[in-house]
């Protein structure tokens, strides 16, 4: 199944003024791997993300998806393996309908307008969203939105998802059902996030970059708990792996007593 | 500023009005244009200072509305917003044209000032019109009836895309709107100096967000051209309803019927 293999060699990175994006990533992602890509704002994560659809291409090293070297030629079919969703879902839907918008990608792939139906429909019904198919986007609410842009990329039956801060703006009960569902999914993911919580939750592996360079690639669980390496990385535990502040051990301040008090 | 954000929620209730499904609403969407088209065609088409044959023309915006579940006070509001323009086109009229036209007893009206009052009714009806065809039918059916009636695809591609991030850039503009006048005091802030850096702020933010869309685009398949699909049928209801309606309007134009029905009574009390 070498087609749903992410591999990164010495990838570089810089933009037009000079700024480097990225320098020296390399990593193999293998098929069905459920990835973390986490970092600080700025370490490199979104750029790495655009050279894995193709709209970046490296300035030094390669990137081969699936069967093919990221070039100019394949970009077509790397656009085809690679399902890629955004952070702002008001970016990514933008037909005047949800049905449209779901629609675009199969329907640019040439599907036939019956197929293009059972197609929809189900990229919709997995997302738990077919209720919403006449609307306009600009009146979902974010997490409806969210799903809809996961759902409009599923359509085109996807590989490798690619996400990029898929639960940043939702609520606690849509980042929850959105984590769920993400479980479910056997494609190859790669998730770029500040949530590290969605990283324990998700991907059984994470990657961690820190200034264009890759400082960790490993266990999510064993890198999570490394507080010298997330130190270093700009990165602080998971919420779930710290004491709680209020009721924690740790927390020498934490008295019960105070706690009733404000009870 | 909350006038920027209602006028925003008003564009918002014209889709509302439009998902109704009202008998006028479920006609073709290439139906109604086709017959709105004659109908501005007709209305404009008449001399400058005609004002007795346009008034039947009344007759196709309240057909619409009332039959289409438009509440009118809605409309009117729409119109009365647009109007200066109209106003600014006619003002001078009655300053440049000062020949009498018609004499009412003693008072002489100005040929000015007929033109004048032609130009609003003229407004009134194609503005009208337009307004209630976006609202019983949605401006994308409008768009995708004008994609099916052969109109280049750039155009309504162009047309979709307005309408679609219209709402996001409103929304932006409203904010940025909303964090300016809670830190201007009176006095200061509020001016041409900070106005410049944010019409120029938010070009810049537009032009970021477009360059995203172009990505997310090309990531699901674009390649140059927007396959709309919706596979529109024109049944003998939609044939009846478009021939109908711009015969009315063609034999509108060739009789002044408010002339002739004055004619057959004046006959009458003979």
């Amino acid at each position: 199944m070498s087609h749903h293999i992410v591999e990164a060699s010495d990838l570089h990175y810089t933009y037009a003024d000079g700024t480097p994006g990225i320098r020296g990533v390399s990593f193999r992602i293998t098929h069905g791997e459920s990835v973390a890509i986490v970092g600080e704002n700025g370490a490199g994560k979104s750029t790495l993300l655009l050279h894995l659809n193709g709209y970046l291409l490296p300035t030094q090293g390669t990137l081969r998806i699936g069967d093919y070297p990221l070039t100019k030629k394949n970009l077509k079919a790397v656009r085809r393996t690679v399902g890629m969703v955004f952070q702002d879902a008001d970016d990514q839907l933008f037909m005047p309908t949800v049905y449209d918008d779901v629609a675009f990608g199969p329907s640019n792939l040439g599907l036939p307008v019956e197929e293009l139906e059972i197609v929809v429909t189900k990229a919709l019904e997995t997302m738990r969203v077919f209720h919403l198919k006449g609307r306009p986007p600009y009146k979902l609410s974010g997490g409806e939105k969210r799903s809809v842009a996961i759902a409009s990329v599923l359509s085109m039956s996807p590989d490798i998802l690619v996400m990029d801060e898929p639960t940043s703006g939702l609520d606690p009960r849509a980042r929850r059902r959105l984590i769920e569902q993400l479980k479910k999914f056997e494609h190859t993911k790669i998730i770029a996030s500040h949530d590290l919580d969605l990283a324990v939750d998700v991907c059984e592996r994470t990657i961690v970059i820190h200034k264009g360079g890759v400082t960790a690639d490993g266990p999510t669980l064993e890198i999570l708990q490394d507080e010298a390496l997330l130190e270093k990385s700009g990165l602080e535990k998971p919420l779930k792996m710290q004491n709680c502040p209020l009721c924690g051990p740790s927390n020498p301040t934490s008295d019960k007593s105070e706690l009733t008090i404000e009870n | 500023m909350s006038k920027l954000d209602t006028h925003f929620f008003d564009i918002g209730y014209m889709d509302t009005l439009s998902s109704q499904q009202t008998s006028i609403h479920q006609l073709d969407p290439r139906a109604k244009l086709i017959t709105s088209l004659v109908f501005v065609t007709t209305v404009i088409s008449f001399g400058k200072y005609e004002i007795s044959a346009l008034l039947p023309y009344f007759v196709f915006p309240v057909f619409l509305s009332t039959r289409g579940n438009i509440p009118s006070v809605y409309l009117i509001k729409k119109i009365l917003l647009v109007s200066p323009f109209a106003v600014m086109i006619g003002i001078f009229n009655p300053l440049m044209d000062r020949d009498i036209l018609i004499s009412l007893g003693t008072i002489g009206i100005s040929g000015g000032w007929v033109s004048f009052v032609s130009i609003l009714i003229r407004f009134v009806l194609t503005v009208g019109v337009a307004l209630t065809l976006i609202a019983v039918t949605g401006f994308n059916a409008v768009c995708m009836a004008l994609d099916k009636l052969g109109t280049p695809r750039v155009f309504v591609v162009q047309l979709i895309f307005l309408y679609r991030y219209m709402f996001v850039l409103v929304d932006e503009a409203a904010r940025m709107v909303r964090a300016r006048s809670l830190r201007t005091f009176e006095g200061g802030g509020s001016g041409l100096k900070t106005f410049g850096p944010m019409a120029g702020h938010l070009l810049l933010r537009t032009l970021d967000r477009a360059q995203r869309i172009y990505v997310a685009m090309c990531c699901r398949g674009f390649d140059g051209e927007i396959r709309i699909l919706k596979p529109l049928r024109f049944s003998p209801r939609d044939i009846g309803f478009t021939v109908g309606w711009s015969a009315l309007f063609i034999l509108m134009r060739l009789f002044n019927i408010p002339i002739l029905m004055g004619n057959v009574f004046m006959e009458f009390l003979k």
